[in-house]
């Protein structure tokens, strides 16, 4: 190929590159979202909403973008300098990681009502059509032959909801204690055959793979493998007690007053306390959190986490920081 | 490097001809393509299928999403910058490897091996440490408002870096073994030292280059760990082609998956294709 050609055809590709970049329109303005795994289809829906609800009030145009990952792995990328002008992800304790580097103000849990957690979820179980290992509660999952796929709680914030929830119900079974507790999840876990690092990771070893008898999966998660994948196959097992999962959401104090966005990612964080955003969680079934809003989720005695454990800091220093409770009873185990 | 032609038959040193019974030259050859069925033409296969699942309209409808139409963008973008930069490079440091003595030249060579032997993991994660708000130059950019990882330069960077190694490796061995005499007579008729590379040099090497680039390409293009690590998953903004692939799938979108790891698949045909092609050029270059 003669150089000339090799220039000309650099030249035309640059040409491509520049007008291939997106242009921005001015007074438009663009939030960036970071979320955790399971929230896409409820982002989506969300911000086509707000876009509407923005326009209406201020005539202005905005674009909400979206990332989503293991929650742990998001709260790292803020840190290192993903640009999110909200985090809504899976646990607070995420968050808090987010904060301990100055990017987000101390006391964040109490700027929005319910622990700052517009919508909340629990863990169920997701078992195979017609139950063959008959189910019905946590005690089950202890039994010989049953096989449990559930995430590593060390990388997947939905595992160690799985984890605490397990604890929460042998502990408040009569005569229940916290070495009681201790003795039920370490049986719970020699059921299980494999650790993958993420909520969707274990999915698809259940669902694809075909492995294990039971999930445990976030409420939300398990409908939507069941929408996706074929009532036909599976079905949802809620147990008479679980844990209430509060993902919360707060705004990243650094980035929105550098990028001047605070207002508008207030009032989306807002949004989504709004009836309207309510009703958008509550389609995707997660809880909502205003009573004015119906859902069609089973009652469930749901604990929390600060009754239980006392916060998400001391439940993280206790059982999944290395050396932890989960560390020992799975070293034993092998 | 073109693979030595294979014979069947050779001579001892005693100059006795011996030939391998048809059984063995026959079950060789069967294992060899049953493995290549196996783990090449199956997974083919395999994508072409499920990608052609639910019809053609299905298939066009996941590859038009924006989403994906933005993934496709960025990574030709990525390629577009990544590849003609390594293209430079390497042929200026292939030049100045084959032709030039000099002292730290075998360090130059090392380094520019480096990135086959490092993790794409790491490779991501040096930028992350180096460009990233709690990074080494994290203060700085974040002052003049420059982002680095998290957006396209970053992927850019990261591409560029895990990419080096591919189009030098491909020069630096055909070069030397190219020698320097036609250059020495060049230089010995008067010609400049770029005339000498154009006129000369370049002529020589022209299918080694486009060998050289169309893998740098196609790695470019497909490289997953080192991007996903600067990347932040930003949808239709910084996710290329191999990473919407991995979403899709985990969404339990799987015809749109393989639909779009097609286009994958299929730019992989194209580069066996002309890297076939180059092949078989640079072997007769070097005749």
């Amino acid at each position: 190929m003669p150089i000339r050609k090799i220039i000309t055809f650099l030249a035309a590709l640059s040409l491509a590159v520049t007008t291939a970049l997106p242009a921005f329109a001015a007074g438009d303005v663009t939030l960036l979202n970071v979320s955790y795994d399971p929230t896409r289809e409820l982002y989506q829906d969300v911000n086509t909403a707000f876009a509407q609800h923005w326009q209406k009030k201020t005539g202005q145009k905005v674009t909400v973008k979206q990332s989503h990952g293991g929650s742990g792995k998001q709260a790292r990328a803020v840190i290192d300098g993903l640009d999110a002008d909200v985090v809504t992800l899976a646990l607070a304790y995420d968050i808090d990681a987010i904060a301990d580097k100055g990017l987000i103000k101390p006391g964040w849990q109490k700027e929005l009502p319910h622990n700052s957690s517009p919508y909340t979820s629990t863990i169920v179980f997701l078992v195979r059509k017609g139950n063959p290992k008959k189910i019905k509660n946590w005690d089950d999952l202890v039994k010989p032959g049953v096989s449990v796929i559930t995430p590593n709680p060390k990388t997947s914030g939905g595992a160690r909801w799985n984890y605490l929830a397990a604890w929460a119900f042998a502990k408040h079974q009569p005569g229940g204690n916290d070495t009681k507790a201790r003795e039920f999840v370490q049986r719970l876990y020699k059921n299980v055959p494999v650790l993958d690092s993420g909520a969707r990771g274990s999915t698809n070893t259940f669902v694809q793979r075909g492995l294990g008898d039971v999930l445990l999966a976030w409420e939300n998660e398990a409908f939507l493998a069941i929408n996706e994948l074929g009532p036909d196959k599976f079905e949802i097992v809620t147990p008479s007690e679980s844990i209430l999962a509060e993902p919360p959401i707060t705004i990243v104090d650094k980035v929105v007053d550098k990028k001047g966005t605070r207002k508008v990612a207030e009032e989306y964080l807002k949004f989504l306390y709004s009836d309207e955003g309510q009703k958008i969680a509550a389609k995707h079934y997660y809880r909502p959190t205003s009573k004015k809003v119906a859902t069609k989720l089973a009652k469930v005695k749901l604990y929390t986490i600060d009754q239980v454990f006392g916060g998400w800091r001391s439940a993280q220093k206790t059982h999944f920081a290395d050396g932890g409770v989960f560390d020992q009873i799975t070293g034993a185990t092998k | 490097m073109p693979a030595p032609t294979t014979t069947y038959t050779r001579k001892t040193p005693g100059g006795r001809r011996i030939t391998e019974p048809a059984l063995v030259r026959w079950g060789l050859t069967a294992i060899a393509l049953a493995f290549l069925a196996l783990f090449l033409a199956l997974p083919l296969a395999a994508v072409f299928s499920q990608a052609f699942e639910k019809g053609f309209a299905v298939y066009l409808a996941a590859i038009r999403e924006p989403d994906t139409l933005s993934s496709v963008k960025l990574t030709l973008i990525t390629a577009a910058v990544a590849v003609p930069l390594n293209l430079v490079f390497g042929v200026m440091a292939s030049w100045a490897i084959a032709k030039f003595s000099f002292p730290g030249k075998n360090l130059l060579i090392t380094l520019i091996d480096l990135p086959f032997s490092v993790s794409p993991v790491i490779s991501g994660l040096i930028y992350v440490l180096i460009f990233g708000r709690q990074g080494w130059l994290g203060p700085f950019l974040e002052a003049h408002d420059i982002r680095i990882v998290f957006a396209v330069p970053g992927i850019i960077l990261a591409t560029i870096f895990v990419t080096f190694p591919f189009i030098a490796r491909e020069l630096i061995p055909l070069m030397e073994s190219q020698g320097k005499d036609e250059e020495e007579a060049a230089l010995v008729l008067g010609a400049s030292g770029l005339q000498t590379f154009f006129r000369v040099t370049f002529p020589n090497i022209k299918w080694g280059i486009i060998y050289g680039v169309i893998l740098c390409n196609a790695r470019a293009m497909g490289e997953f760990g080192a991007v996903s690590v600067v990347s932040g998953h930003i949808r239709g903004s910084t996710n290329t082609v191999p990473l919407h692939v991995e979403i899709l799938y985990n969404e339990y979108n799987y015809t749109a998956a393989f639909a779009v790891a097609s286009l994958l698949a299929f730019l992989a045909l194209v580069t066996l294709m002309i890297k076939t092609i180059a092949e078989w050029k640079v072997r007769e270059q070097l005749e």
